[in-house]
């Protein structure tokens, strides 16, 4: 058993509603208790979809145990059938139903329904929801697609996209425009947004663009087996990576790439040259997401905001090798884990400037008194805004550059804050002017909590009042890391009481 | 039961009810843990489940509640599966982790889930090892949340069911107010009870060590309808229920203070003297409202138990016409005072098979629908106008001083639909690029594809 109070991921059911609420002419069985039904809200008000989730649910209950739950699978498979008339099922069970053992499988199969049926094995007490998804998504793909002619001219099906993921729906319109400006047409994009019946001619495209590997790189892998169809690698998140995707798609399409390479509406790399986002330089961020996003944030992150990555890491443990080797290359450790605890200690401990991570690190970082900027799923409401916002592409960077920056203290007042750190009004205390006119509720507090020494063990130095005091004046978003060299310093030191002087030595000593 | 005062049975008492049976589109017992933890300011939550329980609770209010929540969920892995003593083993090993981090916690539930009852992990056996262990700083109790038997409000009778055996035994007259309110109307009703002279007890108490005492001459009011089993327990103990209205509105307030009030000797004038201030407010408050909804129509799909009351209000005291008020269950004996107060004519309908019960909303087009929040957008998506129901089981409406609330609930989203003149149905593409905008089901067999 494992104690639990927030999680990243549902189980691995929620992944295959993803799949099939994304699509189109599909219909999922699921055989689940009462209660199960809660899923449908996450399509229908945190994506504020206008249909319901195409998911029936057996709705078994205790006296139902006794008797025959299969019986009730079988009423529930054949009432959807009839009402829906899809041009594809998807079968299986949620965790309850998975340990009474029903097949439904087996028994829809059976049932000599006059479309394809596609069981699912989603075992709810090992896996969850990505691995839900990619596993549906396989399946499905799997089923449904097979050789078929080539179309005219290059082609692509474009994979990975689905119900509730995280700027899905724009990242799919800003890369169907870039491929269309190579002259590449999208035969089939899906989960999202495909039927049953486009996913059988799959196999009429020439290459496939993964988007999201999370979801689709089982799929993909699958159809460069079977149809020899090959695959892109790269995940087009920022500028660089946007172009050296571009590169990718040219050469598997056999296009030229320059036509997309020259997008004008580029201005992600002259806002970050400009002058005024010199104070962007080494803010020291802490990265966390899905591996995708995060791997590709941190990227960005250094290359093309002029940050320093402190901390990165992911959730999802399937693809773990990823992240340890791009934080491998960051000079970092991975933190891999889907305890949020852990990633709040590791915040606390390390002070960042900046946080980039999920709605989960947005709470910490609310706690912590520390920015943050959404980079991946899980999803919130405020994560489908009414504008055009996608991560990916030419428009993606310019979105991240603004996106990321936002919850900063800007340039100039950063500087002010520095001379007047005393200001009644005009203090850090108050937060960024541009944000809110609260203050933090840490910095309200009187003595934020996450000031605390870090390490308060035997042979901890100790703060001389005036040496506080002169600490107090360090702008709250680098008087953790302040305090944290101060103490280390003196403890190499030998010093047992920090006084000014220890503060400015220590500021001295670790000037870059 | 029925005393002289009770209203002669017309309405709706004799009525046949639509028995359903199909998909259940509602919440599970654990879903009330969402208020329950708040309301008990020494108690913990912990559910004994599967990923899936966790992800409910994290999605069904809607939003995360920060601040460190008092509940949890063990998430039962492969390995607690297989053999049910080593579940036993990790769910002490838990227990004492979580008790050692939250030493001021003096009541620990033990919420069984679904999956824990199928593989019939015994909680009741695990509640008393551990209170064995943990007395007397901590108690540890035990209830069931599962899906397979109940229904998101009954989550609350299960854990108030539990706290039943260890209520002190108590021969004193007082009256019982059973059924968890919002802080602010538990005291409104305290103060009204003070005066009218009524001595009276709140179950649940705010902290374990403040849990009311109960006996023979213990006079049980109901706040809220889906007690059943609380209030059969509270019966063994000695209790006598006391059948009236829910306080919702001012007519069913008065009628629910008056049960009381006529059990303690209250004279009439007395009564009156103190509940023609909070009434006549309450009216006041109503007359504003009323406008926007009289003559209109409104379904009920089934949700909290607390549909067939607040049918009952709507049509009594705003002019609203009831087509159909479904509810998840239906008791009877604490439903008939306001069955009978229900117009003739309602359409009563009881569990649910939500695609016929769709069917019939679609026939209908009431022009109002309250119902859970995986249809809200679905049905407005489609021209008609919804209630979430989940907000009236989260937002203070019992009373005098909230009857005017609890209209502005329902009047709110046919104000909205009045106010907006940009939307003749969803966007295309509002979800999802243009070309892949969501058609209902029919429409879409058999157009999509091609090749």
């Amino acid at each position: 058993m494992k104690l639990t109070v927030w999680t990243y991921e549902g189980p691995p059911h929620v992944g295959a509603m993803r799949v099939a609420t994304g699509m189109r002419g599909l219909h999922y069985v699921l055989h689940a208790p009462q209660g199960d039904t809660y899923a449908d809200l996450l399509f229908t008000m945190i994506e504020r979809r206008d249909h319901r989730p195409p998911v029936t649910y057996t709705t078994f209950q205790a006296r139902d145990l006794g008797s025959d739950t299969a019986d009730l699978f079988r009423v529930a498979c054949q009432e959807a059938y009839d009402r829906f008339e899809p041009q594809a099922m998807i079968v299986g069970a949620s965790c309850t139903a998975e340990l009474i053992q029903d097949d439904p499988g087996g028994l829809a199969t059976s049932m000599g329904l006059p479309v394809p049926v596609v069981p699912l094995e989603l075992p709810s007490y090992q896996k969850k929801e990505s691995w839900g998804a990619a596993e549906t998504f396989y399946r499905l793909v799997r089923a449904l697609a097979g050789p078929c002619a080539k179309a005219e001219g290059p082609s692509c099906n474009v994979l990975g996209p689905t119900a509730l993921g995280f700027r899905h729906r724009d990242d799919v319109a800003e890369i169907t425009r870039l491929l269309g400006d190579l002259g590449i047409r999208v035969n089939v994009t899906a989960p999202m947004g495909a039927s049953p019946k486009d996913l059988n001619r799959l196999g009429a495209a020439d290459f496939n663009v993964v988007l999201y590997p999370e979801t689709a790189d089982a799929a993909a892998r699958h159809l460069e087996k079977v149809l020899g169809q090959r695959r892109t690698r790269t995940i087009p998140i920022g500028t660089a990576a946007t172009r050296e995707f571009i590169r990718e798609v040219a050469e598997l399409a056999g296009v030229d790439p320059a036509p997309a390479l020259s997008d004008p509406r580029l201005r992600q790399p002259w806002y970050s040259a400009s002058v005024d986002s010199t104070y962007l330089t080494g803010k020291r961020v802490f990265v966390f997401g899905d591996a995708t996003h995060a791997v590709a944030a941190a990227r960005v992150a250094r290359e093309e905001m002029g940050f320093e990555v402190v901390g990165l890491g992911a959730y999802n443990r399937e693809f773990a090798r990823e992240v340890r080797a791009a934080a491998r290359d960051h000079g970092l450790e991975a933190l891999i884990t889907d305890d949020y605890l852990e990633v709040e200690d590791a915040i606390t401990a390390l002070q960042p400037e900046l946080i980039l991570g999920t709605q989960m690190e947005r709470h910490i970082g609310k706690r912590l008194g520390i920015p943050c900027a959404v980079i991946s799923a899980p999803v919130h409401v405020q994560d489908f805004p009414a504008r055009y916002s996608p991560q990916m592409g030419i428009e993606g960077a310019n979105v991240l550059f603004d996106t990321w920056v936002h919850p900063l203290v800007m340039g100039l007042e950063e500087h002010l804050l520095g001379m007047f750190r005393e200001d009644f009004e005009f203090n850090d205390s108050a937060g960024p002017s541009h944000l809110s006119g609260h203050a933090s509720p840490a910095a309200a507090a009187g003595e934020p909590e996450a000031e605390a020494p870090a390490d308060a063990g035997p042979g901890t130095p100790i703060w001389a009042p005036d040496a506080e005091k002169e600490l107090r004046k360090i702008p709250f978003f680098v008087r953790g890391k302040a305090r944290r060299n101060t103490e280390s310093f003196a403890a190499r030191q030998g010093v047992a009481t920090i006084t000014v002087e220890t503060l400015y030595d220590a500021k001295a000593h670790f000037a870059r | 039961m029925s005393g002289a005062d009770t209203v002669p049975a017309t309405g709706c008492a004799e009525a046949p009810v639509l028995k359903e049976r199909g998909q259940h589109e509602v919440f599970c017992g654990l879903t009330s843990i969402i208020w329950l933890h708040r309301k008990i300011q020494d108690a913990f939550f912990l559910v004994v489940g599967s990923r899936t329980c966790a992800h409910l609770l994290q999605s069904a209010a809607g939003v995360m509640i920060f601040a460190e929540p008092r509940f949890a969920t063990a998430i039962m892995e492969e390995k607690d599966l297989a053999g049910i003593v080593d579940a036993h083993d990790e769910l002490d090993r838990e227990v004492d982790r979580l008790l050692a981090r939250r030493p001021d916690i003096r009541t620990l539930f033990l919420v069984g889930s679904c999956p824990s009852e199928v593989i019939k992990l015994d909680l009741s056996r695990a509640a008393e090892r551990l209170s064995q262990v943990h007395e007397p700083r901590t108690r540890v109790l035990n209830y069931s949340g599962s899906g397979i038997e109940t229904t998101f409000t009954e989550g609350e009778d299960g854990c108030l069911s539990a706290l039943v055996p260890r209520m002190p035994a108590s021969d004193e007259a007082r009256l019982l107010v059973a059924g968890s309110l919002p802080d602010v109307v538990e005291d409104q009703f305290a103060r009204l009870f003070e005066a009218l002279g009524i001595p009276a007890d709140f179950l649940p108490a705010r902290r374990t060590g403040e849990m009311p005492g109960v006996g023979r001459n213990t006079r049980l009011l109901l706040a809220q309808p889906f007690l059943n089993e609380t209030a059969r327990l509270l019966g063994e103990r000695g209790a006598t229920h006391l059948p009236a209205l829910f306080p919702f509105g001012e007519v069913g307030t008065t009628e629910w203070l008056w049960a009381a009030a006529s059990a303690f000797g209250v004279s009439r004038a007395h009564f009156d003297a103190v509940t023609t201030p909070g009434r006549e407010r309450a009216r006041r408050a109503l007359a504003h409202r009323r406008e926007r909804l009289a003559g209109r129509r409104i379904t009920f799909l089934p949700d909290s138990q607390l549909e067939i009351p607040l049918a009952r209000f709507l049509a009594g005291e705003c002019a609203m016409t009831p087509v159909e008020v479904g509810t998840p269950f239906l008791h009877r004996a604490h439903m008939s005072a306001e069955l009978a107060a229900l117009p003739a004519g309602t359409r009563l309908s009881e569990g649910q098979h939500v695609e016929r019960q769709l069917d019939r909303v679609h026939a209908d087009r009431p022009d109002l629908t309250v119902c859970g929040l995986g249809l809200a957008n679905p049905l407005e998506a489609e021209g008609l106008t919804t209630k979430w129901a989940i907000e009236l089981v989260f937002s203070p409406i019992h009373g005098y001083e909230q009857a005017g609330d609890l209209a502005e609930l329902f009047a709110r989203p046919l104000e909205r639909r009045a106010r907006l003149t940009g939307f003749a149905g969803p966007a295309s593409g509002g979800v999802e690029p243009p070309s892949a905008a969501t058609a209902p089901r029919h429409a879409a067999s058999g157009a999509g594809g091609g090749a």
